[in-house]
């Protein structure tokens, strides 16, 4: 258990080094840079034209859709990954049981390439 | 005390000292990334890339470097401004901890953890975040578009990928990088048993990282530049260094799955006397090219072809691969125990 | 100390990131912080040795579900003053489900006792760390002992597949797709004629 833990400490301290450079980084750029803000500088870039409103405008529906679609696919790996490693214990019958598994979802993919949802217009 | 020392403060030095070994090597590998690409692509295209600052413009990376540091940081009016700052801050973050988990040599490797696998792909997955973060807190269209465009992408060929690793883990039977490695000890790297895969992951690593001819999110003509368009300075040289930080990343990781990470390509006598690191680092370098190469070479990708390649062809072609290297280690009863 | 330490840190962390997503004004923010809470499930989830779960934690939950939240939350472009209006008058409600729950759950634990020959009768026990990875322990576990609520697994996600296409999918006809089959499959006799144009005459 302790040694487990071990083997994670790095990472943790890893994560706040790097966080501590990206921050370093930054503030180094805004002491070291001469900061003039303006009102014409700071407008968003639109090609020369003024807004016209708030640019956090709805959007397609198709990215929703592409965002279910990759957490059922998702899952479907998590599934597939303690299988990779235990496929030499469970035998013929851990076999036969995934690709049940996988074709039902076989089934779900072809329904939905039948359908066009995977078709971006 | 002594207690204390020995037992906690200790170690944590020694851990700091080995991820500073990691990072600034790392830092420096990314500056000289960006001179070979384009040194590379100029020679490509018979021209003579950066040759003025410096010898052969070597001390170019450093120019440009201390350029970004010397420009002013701009933050929209409308911005959110603390998800602003973030968004570049979490990309580069995320393309240095994954090193943590990688094999440079035999044993040197920061966190030998269990998953190793499984945490670059959750790391991978959580590259998604700093872009969508960036498009949406610019406030402007072509930063939102981008943002979501590259958020559909890397989503689409996450799956590829981890059903590219599911193969190999079947043959490899283990979630740990360094023992992967030493299953392809025999001289059988993964690329020769599972070269279609070998082909994907390749084509599937250039989109994830959004590289030409996948670099729709940045299409300068029609989105100028996509997510990171109102950034500049340092916020934009840590989007640009956590994106090569990033190309550096997963060529390392498919040099430790498919290309034996740091093993000598023949075991005799010549090629042991190199360093493992060495091989790793050629291999790396490698796979390397291979983007650069890409980048001087396609066109770019339309988006309803990349979302076909990804979904109609990477998918399908990858899961029948998993059954069918299970199937096959299954009745060969070849399966590592 | 160290894991005392760290414990502490993603406690405090996760339940202040769950907090700021109830309280922050912007939805967007909300799911931010969800995000840090989950990260934090997953350093808890290292600490107790269940690793595999941590990852998965951070791949299917950070990595997919959280990029749906924000998707929708991004796209239905919510007005949060809008639904600030109806707090107060759903507080009561909502106040006295939350009471209810944590008067159960407090009466549960007070209640809680376990039969000391519990751990021996399970079903599968725990193995040790050290000699089983928990990746291949669970594998050998839910694809043969656990075999119909794998396949049942399989099933609900086939029902979420077919369910959100058919909610989200709308085909517009006018939109002209590419087939890339019809294109090269199309003969080179009807798309090129070649004709014999005569000097000065023009077809």
């Amino acid at each position: 258990m302790e040694e487990l833990l071990r083997e994670y400490l790095p990472i943790l301290v890893f994560l706040g080094i790097a966080a501590v450079v990206a921050a370093g980084a930054l503030a180094g750029s805004l002491i070291l840079a001469p900061q003039r803000p303006d009102p014409e500088k700071d407008s968003a870039y639109e090609c020369g034209f003024e807004a016209f409103d708030d640019a956090r405008a709805k959007f397609q529906v198709r990215f929703y859709l592409v965002a279910i679609l990759f957490i059922i696919f998702d899952l479907e790996v998590a599934f597939l990954f303690p299988w990779a490693l235990s496929l030499g214990n469970i035998g013929v019958f851990g076999f036969w049981s995934m690709m049940v598994f996988l074709a039902v979802l076989t089934i779900g993919f072809v329904y939905e390439w039948k359908k066009g949802a995977l078709e971006w217009e | 005390m002594a207690e204390l020392w020995s037992g906690t403060l200790w170690p944590l030095i020694i851990i700091v000292a080995q991820i500073l070994l990691i990072v600034l090597p790392l830092l420096g590998a990314v500056a000289y990334l960006t001179y070979a690409e384009r040194k590379v692509i100029g020679a490509m295209q018979m021209r003579r890339g950066p040759n003025v600052v410096g010898p052969f413009g070597l001390f170019q990376p450093i120019a440009d470097g201390v350029k970004l540091m010397l420009k002013e940081t701009i933050i929209p009016t409308g911005a959110d401004r603390p998800v602003f700052i973030l968004a570049p801050m979490l990309t580069f973050i995320l393309a240095l901890i994954g090193w943590a988990v990688i094999p440079f040599d035999s044993g040197w490797v920061l966190a030998d953890i269990n998953v190793g696998v499984l945490y670059l792909l959750a790391i991978s997955g959580l590259g998604v975040y700093g872009i969508i973060m960036a498009g949406w807190a610019s406030n402007s269209r072509y930063a939102l578009l981008g943002g979501l465009r590259s958020a559909a992408q890397m989503v689409s060929y996450e799956i590829s990928m981890g059903l590219i690793i599911i193969s190999v883990l079947v043959t490899a039977g283990t979630l740990n990088l360094s023992e992967i490695v030493e299953a392809q000890g025999n001289g059988m790297w993964y690329f020769i048993p599972h070269f279609p895969m070998f082909v994907i992951f390749i084509v599937s690593i250039l989109a994830e990282t959004n590289r030409a001819p996948f670099d729709l999110p940045e299409a300068e003509a029609e989105l100028v530049s996509g997510y990171n368009v109102e950034y500049s300075a340092m916020t934009f040289a840590l989007f640009f260094l956590g994106e090569y930080a990033n190309m550096i990343l997963m060529s390392a990781i498919a040099v430790v799955l498919f290309l034996g990470g740091w093993l000598p390509p023949v075991d005799v006598a010549p090629f042991t006397w190199i360093p493992g690191i060495i091989w790793f680092a050629l291999k790396i370098c490698l796979i390397l090219f291979i983007f650069l190469w890409a980048r001087a070479t396609f066109p770019r990708y339309r988006y309803d072809q990349l979302m076909r390649l990804g979904w109609k062809v990477f998918l399908p072609v990858s899961l029948v691969w998993v059954v069918l290297t299970a199937g096959v280690l299954m009745a060969f009863d070849a399966l590592p125990a | 100390m160290i894991h005392a330490l760290t414990f502490y840190l993603f406690a405090t962390v996760g339940v202040v990131a769950a907090l700021m997503v109830v309280t922050s004004r912007n939805p967007v923010h909300s799911v931010l912080w969800l995000i840090l809470a989950f990260f934090n499930g997953a350093g808890l989830f290292v600490l107790m040795g269940a690793e595999f779960l941590a990852m998965l934690v951070v791949v299917v939950y950070v990595g997919a579900v959280a990029v749906l939240f924000l998707f929708v939350v991004m796209m239905l472009d919510i007005n949060m003053i809008g639904l600030r209006e109806g707090l107060l008058r759903y507080l009561p409600i909502g106040a006295a489900i939350a009471i209810v729950l944590a008067v159960e759950v407090i009466a549960l634990f007070m209640d809680w006792t376990m039969a000391p020959e519990a751990m021996s009768l399970r079903a599968a026990p725990v193995p040790d760390i050290a000699e089983v990875t928990n990746t291949e322990a669970l594998g050998n576990l839910i694809y043969t002992r656990y075999v119909y609520l794998f396949q049942i697994a399989g099933l609900i996600l086939f029902v979420a597949m077919v369910g959100a296409i058919v909610l989200t999918l709308r085909v517009n006809p006018q939109v002209r797709r590419q087939s890339i089959a019809t294109q090269i499959s199309r003969p080179k006799s009807e798309i090129l004629a070649v004709e014999k144009v005569r000097s000065r005459g023009g077809i």
